[in-house]
């Protein structure tokens, strides 16, 4: 991050023939992680031709078209499997893909378990406010239990996912947790997100106060921010604390780090020796 | 048109689903994604063996029909030629994937080996029952370019033929077989290279500060730049302006609806085709396609020798469905036949462009059994 900073370095990403404003609400963490992303590119000095935003359907999928890169906004829960369409089809493409809970754990839950396990190499930001923001509150695969939402007015009764746990078993190369209230650390995840090889998942979490945060005894959007601050600890920390003590509490960090070349890779290779006359 | 000569080309022995990839591969076809299903796995299993031998060839086996739809959409926009297939129940699963696929203008191909249904149907058995939903499968009001292959040889013509109106015209070709013809397994040439044309998508000359992704153009059809290839712009399924940016401005809405239809629509010449046999003095003639386009062809033959002026319309494009060439037939004939594995889903086309003037007779078949060339004799001889 050399010579531009903080919004100018922003607005050197940015599409100027984009019609503005954006959809977001105020209070919404979904534009600090598209902040943190322009960030992780220009440090990672890539070409803006280079990088392809995959998004799918929901606010979180709104991110794509703002950028100034190749973006693809798709179908709802489907982001994966074009993004493995491209990475499959131009490997030296860096492949993002932005999702929401909702988007990638619900109706996209298979094509996210199925990236991890093939191994694509694709970097995937779920961006977590668990619940389903963009039609209006209803409740999402990562709703803790007891959440007030639109389709659970009497409290959520079902469990909920854990996104890291979740790719870690499936298979995925790379899994982290950040969130948008601890910026410099999300930063530094989703650059390590995109020079690993093969899949990699980071789980950003993130506040929706319009449908989340005002039905959950939030009184304001900065109160949700709050309790990111307290509730987002680092893996080590977490680790230390008693299990009776945790709470709401949950880890961050890198949980795991593999070098698995990815399938493209593996692919490309075969390929060459098929057609090297075997 | 890939119209194959009889002398020095290569003859293969080939199934009907060995002969699509051998059309797809001859059109360019450098990708496939998706997901096993009977009868159109041969299709998927043989992509597996050929395409990583040829250079930038890439396979991928998705998670299910919807992953598989969804990488071929991606690998075409990076600029490949892909191509999937699959049967009736991973056909029904794509459906919101084929409306992506017409509002972002992305060239694709569908083999869709029909077999029994609804449901899981009859698996091993062949159909006609997806035709009117290759036309109105995915949601909201589009056009779409729907072809059909009648023999192993056609197999191979009409994948080149679909992948090049995907290319020219931006839009994905459903191409429809039925079991029999792709578990058929007959002679067929390969055309060689200066015998078809092989169309490609049009790239943008311009600098890409002046690139706009969905601007109007003579033919109606944008430019479309690869992914990659310096020209960044976005791409959405949301309703968008000529940058490809969401719009609801209903001047912007009804534009881009406009000319999705209008940039197939002024080329029906082109698109729609057909084959006619025996017309010119036709009293009564059968239309048909698929697997029953065969049995009728034989009839037909077997009719005029028995001194009935029968004569056939196949049909190579389902749609948009080739008025023209049904209502030329109509001026003679007296008497229109249309079989069909299914209760009638071609001859509702028929219908709406006879509009009273000659008698559309109908022989539908729905116990998983082909339509036989006596059976439709029988017809032929009795009007
Ligand atoms: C096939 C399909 N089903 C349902 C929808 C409606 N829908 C749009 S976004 C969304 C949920 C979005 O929630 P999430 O993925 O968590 O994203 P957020 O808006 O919270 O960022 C739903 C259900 C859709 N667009 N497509
Ligand atoms: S509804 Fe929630 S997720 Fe959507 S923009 Fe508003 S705050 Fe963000
Ligand atoms: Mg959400």
């Amino acid at each position: 991050m050399a010579d531009i900073k903080g919004t100018q370095l922003i607005h050197e990403y940015l599409r100027h023939n984009k019609k503005f404003p954006h959809v977001f609400c105020s209070g919404c963490g979904h534009g600090i992680v598209l902040g943190s992303l322009i960030r992780s590119i220009h440090g990672l000095g890539l070409s803006k031709d280079d990088v392809c935003i995959v998004a799918g359907i929901g606010c979180s999928g709104r991110l794509a078209a703002y950028v100034d890169f190749n973006t693809v906004h798709t179908c709802h829960g489907r982001a994966l499997t074009f993004a493995t369409g491209i990475k499959m089809a131009k490997p030296g493409m860096h492949v993002i893909v932005v999702m929401g809970d909702g988007d990638s754990m619900a109706i996209g839950g298979n094509h996210l378990i199925h990236a991890a396990r093939r191994n694509i190499g694709v970097t995937a930001l779920i961006l977590n406010n668990n619940i389903y923001g963009m039609t209006g509150g209803q409740c999402s695969p990562t709703t803790p239990a007891g959440a007030n939402t639109q389709t659970t007015p009497m409290g959520q009764m079902e469990q909920s996912f854990d996104c890291v746990e979740l790719c870690t078993a499936a298979g995925a190369n790379f899994v982290a947790r950040g969130s948008v209230f601890h910026v410099k650390r999300l930063d530094s995840m989703i650059m390590e997100g995109i020079k690993n090889p093969g899949f990699g998942v980071v789980e950003i979490m993130t506040p929706c106060f319009t449908q989340y945060g005002r039905k959950n005894g939030f009184k304001s959007p900065v109160e949700m921010f709050h309790a990111l601050k307290k509730n987002v600890v680092k893996r080590e920390r977490f680790d230390e604390i008693p299990e009776a003590d945790r709470g709401e509490k949950v880890p961050s960090g890198i949980f795991v780090q593999k070098d698995t070349p990815g399938l493209e890779e593996k692919f490309y290779e075969m390929a060459a020796r098929c057609q090297g006359g075997k | 048109m890939a119209r194959p000569k009889k002398k020095k080309n290569k003859e293969i022995f080939a199934l009907g689903n060995e002969a699509v990839v051998e059309g797809a591969l001859l059109a360019g076809c450098d990708f496939y994604a998706g997901y096993p299903i009977t009868p159109s796995s041969e299709i998927m299993e043989i992509m597996a063996q050929r395409l990583p031998r040829i250079p930038n060839g890439s396979f991928v086996q998705m998670e299910d029909e919807i992953g598989g739809l969804g990488a071929v959409i991606g690998a075409s926009l990076a600029g490949r030629k892909a191509l999937t297939a699959t049967s009736g129940p991973g056909f029904s699963l794509m459906q919101e994937h084929i409306g992506y696929g017409c509002i972002t203008e992305t060239p694709l191909v569908i083999v869709n080996v029909m077999r029994g249904g609804p449901s899981t149907g009859l698996p091993t058995s062949p159909a006609q029952g997806d035709v009117q939903q290759a036309r109105w499968g995915t949601h909201g009001d589009h056009s779409i370019i729907v072809l059909s292959a009648s023999n192993v040889q056609e197999c191979l013509e009409m994948t080149i033929e679909a992948f090049n109106l995907a290319e020219k015209y931006r839009t994905p070709v459903i191409l429809l077989i039925d079991e029999i013809t792709a578990h058929t397994r007959e002679k067929i040439t390969i055309p060689n290279e200066a015998e078809f044309e092989v169309f490609n998508r049009t790239l943008p000359t311009m600098p890409p500060e002046w690139y706009k992704p969905y601007e109007e153009t003579v033919r109606g059809v944008p430019p479309m730049p690869a992914i990659g290839s310096g020209y960044r712009f976005h791409v959405t399924g949301l309703t968008h302006d000529v940058n490809g940016f969401p719009t609801s401005r209903p001047d912007e809405v009804r534009e881009l609806n406009e000319r999705l239809f209008r940039k197939i629509d002024q080329f029906l010449h082109d698109v729609q085709i057909v084959e006619e046999i025996d017309t010119e003095d036709a009293e009564v003639a059968v239309i048909a396609y698929g697997t029953v386009a065969r049995s009728a062809e034989l009839a037909v033959k077997q009719a005029r020798d028995l001194g009935v002026k029968a004569g056939l319309l196949k049909l190579k494009t389902l749609f948009p469905y080739p008025r023209k060439a049904t209502e030329k037939l109509m001026y003679r004939a007296k008497t229109i036949i249309v079989p069909e594995m299914n209760m009638g889903q071609i001859s509702r086309e028929v219908k709406r462009v006879n509009n009273g003037q000659v008698s559309v007779r109908t022989i539908n078949k729905v116990d998983g059994q082909i339509i036989t060339p006596a059976e439709i004799l029988k017809v032929l001889t009795r009007v």
